[in-house]
């Protein structure tokens, strides 16, 4: 962002004020045009990995292994009818999907891609990452309770309960990283994992191999963030078998395709918050001057957490809405805080 | 605050929604996310079976009967000839029983795949379900170079078979039987023995011994409750008292007797079984021999009536078959295992949650084109 900026001032746009501007409707357009691109590949990569764990090849069609697969049902979903049932309550159900993609899509501004590749380096990255991203109920809740149909009154409320709860144990979780580097900004936070224990650099410098803490904290994200997301074993918002599709039964076309679209963004954040905040970021696993851009080991670990996602949700069945509620209010929450209290006390006790 | 009131809400599930395994609708009574009444509503993939039967010769009933329990249409045409052969008092070659129990076994197994399979899918498990059908394509396989079809076969006849096995089913099923049993492994290590998937089956829908009784249940539903019931060695028919086999009964392994997970692994338990009986069917199987009875060009049943039952995939199948002495029947009365079964819904879904309902709905087994015939 600030290489943006910097640069319409290079080339002669004398005003601060429409540098910043266009520099931001640049980076805004560049990160959508990013995730309709990270959504492709990534239900790419969910049907072929699905594929072949089921002894199947997924998509071999369209393109080189089905490659175009992807584009080609994003064209048919453009073309779809657009259908607002008769009894729904208009402006919610327009909205709905507005609300969800924007909560979703206003994490990009903080989240950060690489080194200095960040559309605002907040000091408070972290914290505005998690508080932003709660605006997403608000939108599932909306598109559950405006398409008046009962199943999808149950996804809504369901998911309100979820989101609300497993944001308590993701946020404790987060907060073991942000304790250890002692900072919310997300890029100081992956220069402090550079060295860690000892100076010795490399893995042994990523954040959640320091202490046994936050390596179980980095488990309890990892499960909190997939409940997060909404993805199997936890997508009881949606739960195909039971309700249907959940909240978004009724949407049909271009507007269930941003609920689509806002899933695999929310995979797309967790798996880059773990890798920033435990794995090190953009920082290479092996100590010493070996040149691969940042932006690629950030990639490669986000993408091997989505990998993770992706194979828990074509293995396990998904747990009931009681069963959803036990496991975070009395297992992950009741961990995180231990986790927590453990974190603190080794900071104080450690002699590194 | 005191204004405020709660009121239960009745939600429709179906016929079109993904679990009902079917066009079945169930009007649930729900308080939140507890159902309080299930109510299960039929009649909608009627098809009038039973008076078709009655304007159809006793042979041109077969493919009819096959439409039924279109997820076993071999065991019914198992059940059906035998209840015309019963009646008519025709004995059928040796060779024919064992080519019958050899499909009736293989069926049992086919349709017991799509149970685990489409159990595994209603409680949110996508991959058994194309695990069981990888297995499953390779009995419709067998079926399909011996009748040429795979869904509705039309093979097992009153007075024998349509034709002789083919040159070469024999290796292959014996091929298939060595590539089936060590996958049941896998399926436990999947699906069975999996954390999430216990929590969600056991203790869950429990059915109780005198209760599956008293409404009729049969099959693996029954045997899933402690009863140690099997038509196939308690009263048997055709050749099975000659294999050596075990009937598979609930086990108390993670919670009660009678609940989803029994259910269902009753059934993973039963398709072992089956594969014995196949392989020793496969051994034992006459090498030459006719694959049809002499019978009467017309069929005529002495005045009269006959009621012959016989074991299907999902229970108790029973053909009350009523003749004037013409050559069409007067009345076909089919005992549909899969109805009687799921007349019990209601006794053990209130109460439990709309996604166990699903659960329990699934580990009944329905299929619908049985229960509206």
């Amino acid at each position: 962002m600030q290489g943006l900026i910097q640069f319409f001032q290079h080339i002669g746009l004398a005003s601060q004020f429409w540098a910043t501007v266009l520099s931001t409707i640049i980076y805004a357009a560049a990160v959508f045009g990013f995730l309709a691109v990270f959504a492709l590949v990534a239900v790419y990569l969910e049907r072929k990995v699905s594929g072949h764990m089921q002894d199947r090849l997924g998509p071999m069609r369209v393109g080189w292994h089905g490659f175009l697969q992807t584009v080609a049902d994003t064209l048919k979903l453009l073309a779809k009818e657009d259908i607002i049932p008769r009894n729904a309550d208009r402006v919610l159900f327009i909205l709905a999907p507005v609300v969800l993609f924007v909560g979703t899509y206003l994490v990009f501004a903080a989240l950060p891609f690489g080194p200095g590749i960040i559309g605002a380096d907040l000091n408070i990255g972290l914290f505005y990452i998690i508080a932003v991203s709660s605006l997403v109920v608000i939108g599932i809740i909306m598109a559950g309770y405006s398409s008046n149909n009962k199943w999808s009154l149950y996804g809504g409320m369901r998911s309100a309960a979820q989101i609300v709860s497993y944001e308590i144990p993701v946020g404790l979780s987060l907060l073991i990283g942000v304790m250890m580097t002692e900072t919310l900004n997300l890029g100081v936070m992956v220069q402090a994992q550079e060295t860690g224990i000892a100076g010795l650099g490399g893995i042994l410098g990523w954040n959640f191999i320091q202490n046994p803490f936050a390596f179980i904290a980095f488990f309890v994200y990892v499960v909190a963030g997939t409940a997060e997301a909404n993805r199997t074993p936890f997508d009881l918002p949606e739960a195909e078998s039971e309700l249907v599709a959940g909240a978004f039964t009724e949407y049909s076309g271009m507007r269930w395709a941003f609920f689509f679209l806002a899933e695999y963004a929310n995979m797309w954040i967790v798996a880059v918050l773990g890798a920033v905040v435990f794995l090190g970021g953009w920082n290479s696993p092996i100590p010493g001057d070996i040149y691969v851009p940042g932006i690629v080991w950030l990639f490669v670990k986000a993408f091997a957490i989505v990998f993770v996602q992706i194979w828990a949700r074509w293995t396990f069945p998904r747990i009931r809405v009681d069963q959803l509620m036990t496991t975070c209010w009395k297992y992950l929450t009741p961990i995180a805080f231990f986790n927590l209290i453990g974190v603190g006390f080794w900071l104080m006790m450690s002699p590194f | 605050m005191r204004d405020l009131r709660t009121e239960e809400m009745t939600l429709n599930m179906g016929p079109q929604h993904p679990s009902t395994h079917g066009v079945l609708r169930l009007k649930l009574r729900t308080d939140g996310e507890v159902v309080t009444s299930v109510e299960p509503v039929l009649g909608y993939l009627h098809r009038c079976f039973e008076k078709h039967a009655e304007n159809l010769e006793y042979p041109g009933v077969i493919p009819f009967v096959d439409r039924c329990d279109y997820l076993a249409s071999m065991n019914n045409d198992h059940g059906y000839a035998l209840a015309v052969e019963q009646f008519l008092d025709i004995e059928v070659p040796e060779r024919v029983e064992y080519i019958r129990v050899i499909f009736a076994e293989l069926q049992r197994i086919a349709s017991h795949l799509v149970a685990f399979g489409t159990f595994g899918l209603d409680v949110g498990a996508f991959t058994p379900f194309l695990y069981a059908f990888r297995e499953r394509e390779m009995i419709l396989d067998l079926f399909e170079m011996t009748c040429g079809a795979r869904l509705l076969y039309n093979y097992i006849w009153v007075g024998g078979l349509s034709h002789d096995i083919p040159p070469g089913f024999v290796e292959k099923t014996y091929r298939f039987l060595e590539h089936f049993e060590p996958k049941i492994k896998e399926y436990n290590d999947l699906l069975t023995n999996n954390k999430i998937f216990i929590e969600r089956t056991a203790d869950v829908g429990m059915l109780p011994r005198d209760v599956a009784i008293s409404y009729g249940v049969t099959g693996p539903q029954l045997r899933a409750s402690g009863v140690d019931w099997d038509l196939r060695r308690d009263e048997p028919y055709s050749i099975y008292d000659r294999f050596d086999w075990k009937v598979a009964v609930g086990v108390d392994a993670y919670g009660e007797l009678g609940d989803c997970w029994n259910r269902y692994y009753v059934k993973i338990l039963e398709m072992q079984e089956s594969a014995k009986i196949v392989r020793q069917a496969l051994d034992n199987l006459p090498v030459e021999g006719d694959v049809h009875a002499a019978i009467p060009k017309k069929i005529r049943p002495p005045e009269g009536a006959n009621y012959f039952r016989s074991e299907n995939p999902r229970g108790e199948l029973g053909f009350y078959i009523v003749s004037d002495g013409g050559t069409t029947p007067f009345r076909v009365k089919m005992r549909s295992p899969a109805l009687s079964n799921l007349g019990v819904i209601d006794e053990i879904a209130s109460d439990w949650l709309v996604a166990d309902v699903v659960a329990i709905l699934g580990s009944l087994d329905i299929v619908l084109g049985e229960i509206d015939r």
